[in-house]
């Protein structure tokens, strides 16, 4: 996977431009083999190899196999084609990517701009009291999601009477009212990206802009937006990512049954019923692993279209 | 950041009385509009759980916006808190988890950015792009293989295999932004040291407190979600003596859910020591943000 950092901080790019700083770099220690290079990186690459690569490979691996007479055995792509072709399995597979997709593009329409403005409000330099409104506005994102799923929970619960109608109970709000939740407590990641861009901004260009006569509103969007373009493109891919692999909040609120109807049932909480098994369907590793698979396909996939269309472009206009 | 003197410099001296028109005023004033409007968003809902907490259950219905006062002070809930569940030791696992994973986290994470910012070496270009995949693929996918890992090396229900997870899940990004401090660290003050004749070693942790923007940023951003994640507890140590807050939160609200001060009362009680050190840490993660990961 290209992974390659986003705005140039390559490791070439910077060690291309070395000797032009110092011009004897040359002088630096250059044995034959440096053991202190490993006893740096070896215990990072370790633990990071044998937690974290290792099993989700050995996860790719298992949607390949499946138990016969207790015995795990390679079956190909049995455990896919079973997973898309199965009436009862395929329903519940499409279900929770449309909601998972759902839940994703309330996140990207409603607290990315949300966020943005906040960060433009939060970084005009007149700004009084700039760090106490930060801090308050980032508190929800320090929460744990099973808190801001209870006092949501709490809040709209028609026991308590701000909130008539039931809205997590009803199949046709109970998935976007879960997503405005999410919202609520993760709007101070895109907040606080934007927001590290715009403050470092350089003011000759918004002065520049200024004395051309700019006012306030376009001077945003036609000197700051266009900069800030790669971190929108940053902050969606975040957002996808994140969202793609939700769980705790509808685990939460909703259980792993994902109710009323499913209707919450997204690919995280469908993966944990896959896995651990839920009412009369039994637990399956294999199957769990094929539904992992999935998701990681999902997300490589929105991944791979962010740096290959997005980061392009957006790189072809820069020059 | 910017000094009096340059704003009051850019301003015309003129405009002050006449200037100040009605749309300049709405321009200072609608702002803070917007903002105090999001800042009663973001903040009522916690603030409504904290104030109802210390209530009677009848005042939480009856007033639900009214602060506890002497005739409406109830601490009921906390009691049923601590007495039907082991809280003290739940915080106990959560901050011992959190705390071993940050360090090891800060520790293995700055030594390899120290690495990888610092020496040319064959394989420096797949090393970093190897450890920069996780960054984006989450841990949570290899579930499956963790689990059975975890069986494997006897980790289950031990905080041990909790920490090692996150600690791997954590590693990616804290090695990506890192790399990016220690190349701004000056070399001079790198060649000094070598010059005396301090080893690699040394030279390392003479560079570690330049870097402690990022480290601190780090910090906060490995701390918060751990603190907060219900899946690994959930799958990995949900026996009663490893359960970490955020579990133990989700099954007493499940038991309690219909005590209303309980609920209250847990609720506050497992939010407000990342409250708390957020309010405290703030400004360094938000510098760490602002200094390093984005130039």
């Amino acid at each position: 996977m290209t992974s390659a950092p986003p705005e140039g901080i390559g490791i070439d790019a910077t060690a291309a431009s070395e000797p032009a700083v110092a011009p004897a770099p040359a002088a630096r220690p250059r044995r034959r083999f440096r053991t202190h290079v490993f006893v740096f990186i070896a215990p990072a690459a370790a633990i990071y190899t044998i937690f974290m690569v290792y099993p989700l490979l050995d996860s790719l691996r298992l949607s390949l196999y499946a138990p016969v007479d207790g015995v795990q055995t390679f079956v190909g792509l049995d455990n896919f084609v079973h997973l898309l072709s199965d009436d009862l399995l395929s329903d519940a597979f499409w279900n929770a990517v449309w909601n998972n997709l759902v839940f994703f593009a309330v996140h990207f329409f409603v607290q990315n701009p949300i966020g943005l403005l906040l960060a433009a409000l939060l970084a005009a330099p007149t700004l009084k009291g700039r760090s106490t409104y930060r801090t308050l506005l980032f508190l929800p994102t320090t929460l744990s999601v099973v808190i801001v799923g209870f006092i949501w929970q709490l809040i709209i619960s028609p026991v308590w009477g701000f909130v008539e109608t039931p809205l997590l109970g009803q199949s046709s709000t109970a998935l976007v009212t879960l997503a405005l939740m999410s919202v609520w407590q993760y709007i101070g990641i895109p907040m606080i990206l934007f927001y590290a861009v715009l403050i470092s901004i350089p003011d000759e260009l918004i002065e520049a802009a200024t004395v051309d006569g700019a006012g306030a509103w376009s001077t945003f969007w036609r000197v700051k937006f266009p900069l800030i373009l790669p971190t929108v493109g940053i902050v969606s891919v975040i957002t996808y990512v994140a969202n793609m692999n939700a769980f705790d909040l509808i685990y939460t609120v909703k259980g792993a049954l994902a109710g009323p109807d499913f209707a919450s049932d997204i690919m995280g909480t469908l993966f944990f019923r896959t896995f651990f098994g839920f009412q009369l369907q039994q637990g399956s590793s294999t199957m769990g692993a094929t539904v992992a698979t999935m998701m990681f396909l999902l997300i490589l996939a929105g991944v791979l279209a962010y740096f290959f269309g997005w980061q392009r472009r957006i790189q072809s206009y820069q020059l | 950041m910017r000094s009096p003197e340059l704003t009051a410099v850019s301003t015309p001296p003129v405009a002050s009385r006449t200037g100040r028109t009605w749309r300049a005023r709405a321009g200072v004033a609608v702002p803070h509009l917007i903002l105090i409007a999001y800042v009663v968003v973001a903040c009522g809902p916690i603030a409504l759980i904290v104030m109802n907490a210390f209530k009677s259950r009848q005042a939480i219905f009856e007033e639900p916006f009214a602060f506890p006062t002497p005739s409406t002070l109830d601490l009921g809930g906390f009691e049923t808190v601590f007495t039907r569940a082991r809280f003290e030791l739940y915080f106990l696992n959560s901050f011992i988890v959190t705390v071993s994973t940050v360090v090891l986290v800060l520790l293995l994470g700055s030594m390899a950015a120290f690495a990888l910012a610092e020496y040319r070496f064959t394989g420096i270009t797949l090393v970093s792009i190897y450890l920069a995949v996780g960054i984006m693929i989450p841990i949570r996918l290899g579930t499956v293989g963790i689990l059975d890992l975890m069986v494997r090396l006897n980790l289950v229900n031990s905080l041990a295999g909790l920490v090692l997870v996150y600690t791997a899940m954590g590693l990616p990004l804290a090695v990506f932004v890192l790399t990016a401090f220690f190349k701004q660290v000056p070399g001079d003050l790198k060649d000094a040291a070598r010059i005396d004749g301090a080893s690699e070693y040394r030279v390392y942790s003479l560079a570690l407190p330049l870097v402690r923007p990022g480290l601190a940023a780090i910090g906060v951003y490995t701390m918060l979600p751990i603190w907060n994640d219900l899946w690994f507890p959930l799958i990995l140590t949900p026996g009663e003596g490893v359960r970490t807050v955020t579990l133990g939160t989700q099954l007493f609200l499940g038991q309690f859910v219909s005590d209303w001060n309980a609920v209250l009362a847990v609720l506050t009680l497992a939010a407000l020591p990342m409250l708390a050190l957020f309010i405290i840490f703030s400004r360094q993660f938000v510098r760490g943000l602002t200094s390093g990961a984005i130039k």
